[in-house]
């Protein structure tokens, strides 16, 4: 059984993290952006995972454990200040809160 | 064999796009949930089963989950039932499912072939990845539960209500 290259993997890794990229630079919608670092994120722990079965390691998976980890606290954190500024400001509109005095 | 991966690739690929063009959160929301099921499949076909089990249950089910209730939280206005039942129109789920049973099927198919590692690569178990967690990355692993805690801590924080 041929393996496949290792490269076509790493350019899925690349092409998803660039839609991920995409969605957070275009959409301005909080939860469409905190979505798009979920893509962002998964696709950067794929780049881990195919690099860790290229030469039989488990320190890629070991590293997409920790992005998970990461990404777990990142997401929770993320979500009570997209609920706090719903509160405050009625809207999911990133552009509506940009000023920071608030 | 190495069709598979490609296949899933695609479905990756392609759920994703869709994630980044809807309109509705809840819509993305289930292209988001197939796109991480393909990219369980991916790690399936990779030789790292334990990783694409960790990817189901926390990604497309723990952190999904936090963004559905969020989403709901943030509707409780008092059109919110209508609103829901646009929402969940059956004619939105058409999309999202026929991209879960292409990944069923091939799905079924490894499992039936008895192939786990479709792509080539060799199989890196859970055992060899707790080990090395266990031992060379004992200090990332503590590292790591100390930032769920103060994910924890942050959210609770942040999300509470001021009494006064």
């Amino acid at each position: 059984m041929t393996a496949i290259p290792m490269e076509h993997g790493l350019l899925l890794a690349a092409v998803l993290f660039m839609l991920g990229l995409i969605g957070l630079l275009v959409r301005r919608n909080i939860i469409f952006m905190l979505l798009s670092i979920e893509v962002m994120l998964n696709a950067a722990g794929l780049a881990f995972v195919v690099a860790g079965a290229r030469w039989a390691q488990a320190e890629g998976q070991i590293m997409f454990m920790f992005i998970l980890a990461m990404a777990a606290a990142e997401v929770a954190v993320g979500l009570a200040l997209v609920l706090l500024m719903y509160r405050k400001f009625k809207t999911l509109d990133s552009d509506q809160v940009s000023r920071m005095r608030g | 064999m190495a069709i598979i991966f490609y296949i899933s690739s695609a479905v990756a690929v392609l759920s994703t796009v869709m994630v980044i063009t809807r309109m509705n959160a809840v819509h993305a929301l289930l292209y988001l949930i197939v796109s991480l099921l393909s990219v369980a499949v991916i790690f399936f076909t990779l030789g790292a089963p334990f990783i694409g089990a960790l990817e189901v249950i926390i990604y497309a089910g723990a952190i999904m989950v936090l963004f559905v209730f969020v989403m709901m939280m943030l509707n409780m206005g008092k059109k919110a039932a209508e609103l829901e039942s646009s929402w969940v129109n059956p004619r939105m789920y058409v999309g999202p499912a026929i991209l879960a049973a292409i990944l069923g099927i091939e799905l079924v198919y490894m499992l039936a072939s008895g192939s786990n590692r479709a792509a080539g690569f060799e199989m890196v178990g859970p055992k060899a990845v707790g080990i090395g967690l266990y031992s060379s990355y004992l200090v990332g692993l503590e590292l790591a539960g100390m930032l769920l805690l103060a994910g924890l801590v942050g959210a609770f924080h942040l999300g509470r209500r001021d009494e006064d």
